[in-house]
């Protein structure tokens, strides 16, 4: 049955990739997914340059679909520079889950997205207009 | 309606299914849907869905205006609404019931109304740990607009009110004690009259929540002993957009209005404007007129099938679920054991398994349930969870949603398991 729960997503479930904090950090954002309280937090450590990123960790409970999606998105991140994560597209992060995610687990599925926005934007990151990131495909 | 007599005190509510149209809908796992978020929402029976078609199709005008046959049908059925819901919560007048949106808006009202009249630095609002959303941050506003203090009234591991601590806190001499009569995230039904009669003795006013309740067992305002009510239509077989303030007339006349504007005047002139008479003088603005009808059709359903009845048939579901599902391994459920403590609500955690991935795996099951805070966040808080899954019944459901609910248990279980 389960598309949503393919193994894939199970083993970073159960095994998430960079699960921790960094101690010492550059960058530190926390957020809770709003429909179920869950928390998330991202550390990352930047590079000699100060523009990209050499470590990141996620910590947090969740969610199969949101410890998965940290997991992977984190896997992403080293190497890239902080005005390429600012430009991240959330379909994207989505597409990598490789399993298809309605609306009511989209929030699960971008809580990783949001709390990496709010470590390299700031506060006034916002949530992802759900509507755009449904309608699938690449950002115009 | 077909109420079987089989079961001396529960009635088959597979057979009530015929009656809600929602039903025929076959989900898309091929099986029926087993429908456990009546907490959330309910669905609707044609008599009401028909109530509403017919207010808008042959009585539609708006209320309290008109000097026509149409608008004084209107405004005669308007009113006749009313009078039904004072008499199904045993409200002593129709004109102690105001009509609002939802029990959130009831709630609102009494905290701008009542509360921003009433209270002022130093005064103390008494809450518990295990409120809706909805009768905490009205009171949290309140309280950060007056100077209020705001307290709350702890809870035990097994989710009922901790009354010592109630006493304790009355002590303090509150102006306000809002509680809910049954907790939608943990389905405790709270012992209200024992609450009000020392709420009463400590000088406060009592706000019941009672969102969860009217729905699902008989309710009294005069017996139960409280100053104001809230409920929401649309968690009792009715149409969303319409639900009930109730206060106790003194009271009411009392409060200064909450929303104005239109409908709720008495003279208006440039410089100033006297009010329409209670509860028209919280009623600003044309108000949802049809959707009255179908909550006094949705009363009209209950009352057939009968208060006591549905409480009998969800206390019967609750023993069967609990019992069911404490006998599986690696499930805790939240809440009183006792059933006359519980109503047909069962929060649940399954071991290792988040409350979301649950519902999505019930979902390709064709199991609807609840799962996160329930917008209760401080109760998940009190238990040290993110979030739980709320299987809820109704009138429509019966054991095989136990079933389906126990089954669907098993298969999340035997997914994650596998992995």
């Amino acid at each position: 049955m389960d598309n949503l729960y393919r193994d894939f997503i199970l083993e970073h479930y159960r095994a998430p990739h960079n699960k921790g904090v960094l101690d010492p950090h550059d960058l530190h954002f926390a957020d809770s997914n709003p429909t179920c309280g869950d928390e998330m937090s991202m550390t990352l450590l930047l590079d000699e340059t100060r523009e990209r990123v050499a470590d990141v960790a996620f910590d947090g409970r969740g969610c199969a679909i949101s410890q998965a999606s940290a997991s992977i998105l984190t896997d992403e991140l080293r190497g890239k520079t902080l005005d390429e994560l600012r430009t991240l597209d959330p379909k994207e992060v989505v597409e990598n889950l490789g399993v298809p995610i309605g609306p009511a687990r989209l929030k699960c599925a971008l809580l990783s997205f949001k709390v990496l926005q709010g470590a390299v934007i700031g506060a006034e990151a916002r949530w992802p207009d759900e509507a755009e990131v449904l309608a699938g495909g690449s950002a115009p | 309606m077909a109420i079987e007599q089989a079961r001396p005190d529960v009635f088959d509510g597979m057979a009530l299914r015929a009656d809600f149209p929602v039903f025929d809908r076959l989900h898309r796992s091929g099986r029926p849907l087993a429908f456990l978020d009546s907490a959330a929402s309910a669905p609707k029976p044609r008599v009401v869905i028909e109530a509403l078609a017919d207010a808008y199709g042959h009585h539609y005008a708006n209320v309290h205006r008109g000097i026509y046959e149409l608008s004084e049908d209107a405004t005669a059925r308007f009113e006749a609404a009313r009078a039904v819901v004072a008499r199904f919560i045993g409200a002593p007048s129709p004109r102690e019931v105001v009509f609002v949106r939802n029990a959130t808006e009831a709630i609102n009202l009494v905290a701008y109304s009542w509360g921003r009249t009433n209270l002022t630095a130093g005064d103390l609002i008494l809450s518990t740990e295990m409120e809706h959303h909805a009768n905490l941050v009205p009171w949290q506003q309140l309280a950060a607009e007056t100077g209020a203090a705001l307290e709350f009234v702890a809870i035990t591991d097994d989710g009922r009110l901790d009354l010592d601590d109630l006493r304790r806190r009355l002590g303090r001499r509150p102006k306000l004690v809002a509680v809910s009569h049954v907790s939608n995230a943990l389905g405790t039904i709270n012992p209200v009259p024992e609450i009000a009669r020392m709420a009463h003795e400590a000088g406060a006013l009592v706000v019941l929540d009672a969102a969860q309740s009217v729905p699902h067992m008989p309710v009294d305002v005069v017996e139960l002993g409280i100053d104001f009510l809230a409920l929401s239509g649309h968690k009792m077989l009715g149409p969303s957009g319409i639900g009930a303030l109730w206060a106790r007339r003194e009271l009411l006349e009392a409060m200064p209005p909450f929303l104005t504007g239109g409908s709720m005047i008495s003279k208006v002139t440039l410089t100033g404007t006297t009010w329409a008479e209670v509860p028209l003088k919280f009623e600003a603005g044309t108000p949802a007129i049809a959707e009255a009808a179908g909550l006094a059709a949705a009363i009209g359903y209950l009352e057939e099938i009968g208060m006591a009845n549905v409480r009998a048939h969800e206390r019967f579901l609750f023993e069967r679920a609990w019992s069911a599902l404490r006998a599986i391994d690696g499930v805790r459920v939240l809440g009183p054991s006792a059933p006359d403590e519980h109503a047909g609500v069962v929060s649940f955690v399954i071991d290792g398994i988040h409350p979301h991935d649950v519902a999505t795996v019930f979902d390709h099951h064709g199991v609807a349930v609840r799962a996160g805070h329930h917008c209760a966040q401080p109760v998940m808080a009190r238990y040290d969870l993110p979030a739980t899954t709320r299987a809820s019944f109704y009138v429509y459901n019966d054991l095989d949603d136990v079933a389906r609910l126990t089954e669907a248990i098993h298969a999340t279980q035997q997914l994650f398991r596998a992995a």
